[in-house]
């Protein structure tokens, strides 16, 4: 496009992009998208700014699902704000606990288990599987495939709540995990089911890749849609399966080793071109190797106690101090940050939603791309306004 | 060539189509008014509280009003107030019983905390869930008269969890007998021994009167225990 002095540059969040205000291009059109819109994922409002077809301009609004959540744990015990951590991410919950847990057991220097290790990762790799599958599923609804993958999908996911259920009692709101183990030990019908459930789901995802990945309609849709650089997500703090798709090698499963993440051999996927395409491959590429990690758990799983003897339920009164426990959750880096003050509540609780930080790059992914395209990039970031918001 | 990918997706959705009339696993629905998915024992959803006798379930509500459910539950959906007055508990202590126990069930989460705390097994978590009115107040507002379900019924739901609690209880409340027969005993021979030593039968008496009355309050209660105990294990069987 050439400059015209009739053309003034519109400013936006990182990026400077031409308008064209003459009288054959007309006047740029603001849409709001949202709250209330089925491809926002929830409680989401996007005003995209358009120049024709092209998005010039793109703010994201959001808080409509505030609940004050990190007011309201340095307002409940410890234990207290374990059931309040499923609600943040509630296709994730599992994951969510481990975090937290994870974060008081730094702070009190709490062992855990080795078994309650094992379930911890067993679980975490249910919840990947899990999220994974739907996200592809979200991703085709957006794409405007209404219906068949997500249904397959959900179909696969009832199969893993089902065992979420019959071990924490609840499908999403789990509530598993406590400070120094898990709260119930699960039986050996239950890891069999497991197993079971581990050695079906590798064929359903080659039958749900022979339906989408090589499906043309979807290349045209989403390969060069949203292209992300290594640069600017590594600057922007993005984590998970949307960094790995731009080729960063970051997976704090590695990096940190958390749990007994160590003990596991698994590749880390990572994407060559950081589009909206490698990003929902990394997903069914991590399923995968969820899969190895499982078949690998569930095989060396000792026997022995789920909870630490000595560990306390109630009545928590960590030394004053910080503490910051960080994993890999299935949409990024979930950390839970903890001031203690000496007393039952935590004096600062604060969260590092992967969501969160993912979507501030919203804007620039979709500069230059149709108001249809921003819809897929947005379903790409997989994104869950429970934790967004908070 | 363009469109395999395509061809061979459809060929995907035909295999589920064609499948879903006889496989079940590519048809997982279920129609769920006429047809019910078992529920796991695990399964929770709002609390209950335990009584050990159906007939009078207000009588024998195994909840003392000791109120850490109250002061752990994260949304302090939870109110209790004490009672004036002490009732003996299943183990013939005297003890305390909460007068007011209130469940506000549109608050609560379904967390289990306040099953995880409760250390006398007063609370449970319930299978019940069609529990939608068409008020959002009174209905969902349970008192303890409400909120009181017997033992058999704990049993019915979660045999194997309803077992070990019982298992438990009993090896407390055999301790408990225990403990107060020895005591008992030492009292008589106590008693005896002063009886012995001052020789006259009328100061024996006051010190012997306490000791089988109190042996009948332990035992009268631990008699009815294992009967209802007994029969939950029969419904389960």
């Amino acid at each position: 496009m050439i400059e015209s002095p009739s053309s003034p540059l519109i400013e936006s969040a990182g990026s400077r992009v031409r308008a064209v205000q003459d009288d054959f291009h007309g006047d740029l059109l603001e849409i709001s998208m949202g709250p209330h819109h089925p491809s926002t994922h929830g409680v989401f409002r996007m005003i995209a700014t358009l120049d024709g077809e092209a998005i010039v301009k793109l703010k994201p609004v959001f808080g409509y699902l505030h609940r004050n959540h990190e007011k309201l744990g340095e307002n409940t015990t410890y234990l207290g704000s374990m059931p309040y951590t499923d609600r943040l991410d509630y296709l994730n919950s599992m994951t969510n606990n481990w975090a937290y847990a994870l974060a008081v057991e730094k702070l009190i220097g709490q062992p855990v288990p080795e078994r309650a290790e094992y379930v911890r990762v067993i679980l975490a790799e249910l919840t990947r599987l899990q999220n994974h599958t739907c996200l592809a599923g979200f991703l085709m609804q957006d794409c405007g495939c209404s219906g068949t993958p997500l249904m397959y999908a959900f179909r696969e996911r009832e199969k893993i709540l089902d065992l979420f259920e019959s071990l924490s009692g609840s499908r999403m709101m789990c509530n598993y995990q406590r400070f120094g183990g898990c709260r119930v030990d699960p039986p050996s019908e239950w890891l069999e089911a497991a197993r079971r459930l581990t050695e079906g789901y590798g064929a359903f995802l080659d039958e749900y890749e022979a339906l989408l990945t090589r499906n043309e309609i979807l290349m045209a849709r989403t390969q060069g849609v949203g292209r992300l650089g290594p640069e600017l997500a590594v600057n922007s703090g993005i984590t998970g399966p949307m960094l790995r798709a731009t080729g960063v090698a970051y997976d704090i499963r590695k990096v940190d080793g958390y749990g007994i993440y160590p003990r596991f051999t698994f590749r880390v996927p990572l994407g060559a071109h950081g589009d909206t395409y490698d990003r929902y491959m990394i997903r069914i590429l991590e399923a995968r190797e969820s899969i190895s990690i499982l078949r690998q758990a569930l095989k060396d799983i000792p026997a022995g106690p789920i909870m630490d003897p000595k560990a306390k339920l109630r009545g928590l009164r960590p030394k004053p101090g910080e503490a910051y426990g960080r994993i890999e959750g299935p949409k990024g880096e979930i950390g839970f940050y903890l001031i203690s003050d000496g007393s039952p509540n935590p004096y600062r609780y604060r969260i590092r939603p992967p969501s969160f930080v993912n979507l501030t790059l919203l804007e620039d992914l979709c500069l230059g791309h149709t108001v249809a395209d921003a819809v897929v990039i947005l379903g790409s970031i997989d994104i869950v306004l429970g934790e967004v918001d908070r | 060539m363009l469109g395999t990918g395509i061809l061979k997706g459809l060929a995907v959705t035909a295999r589920n189509l064609t499948g879903s009339f006889h496989d079940p696993a590519r048809f997982t629905t279920t129609q769920y008014p006429e047809e019910r998915t078992v529920l796991p024992d695990n399964y929770r959803n709002f609390p209950f509280l335990v009584s050990d006798d159906e007939k009078d379930p207000m009588g024998t509500l195994r909840c003392v009003a000791c109120q850490i459910c109250e002061k752990e539950c994260p949304p302090q959906c939870i109110y209790i107030e004490k009672s004036k007055d002490k009732k003996p508990d299943a183990n013939g202590k005297m003890q305390i019983y909460p007068a007011i126990f209130d469940i506000d069930i549109s608050v609560c989460m379904s967390c289990q905390i306040c099953v995880e705390v409760c250390p006398f097994e007063a609370i449970k978590m319930d299978h019940e869930f069609e529990i939608a009115t068409s008020n959002r107040f009174n209905p969902l507002l349970l008192n303890r008269e409400q909120l009181a379900k017997p033992n058999t019924y704990f049993h019915r739901i979660r045999p194997t969890e309803a077992a070990e609690v019982d298992a438990r209880l009993d090896a407390e409340r055999k301790a408990a007998e225990e403990k107060a027969a020895a005591a008992a005993a030492a009292a008589a021979a106590k008693a005896s021994q002063a009886a012995a030593a001052a020789k006259a039968p009328p100061p024996a008496a006051p010190a012997k009167v306490p000791s089988p009355a109190t042996l009948e309050a332990q035992a009268k209660p631990a008699a009815e225990r294992p009967d209802s105990s007994a029969g939950g294990i029969k419904t389960q069987a």
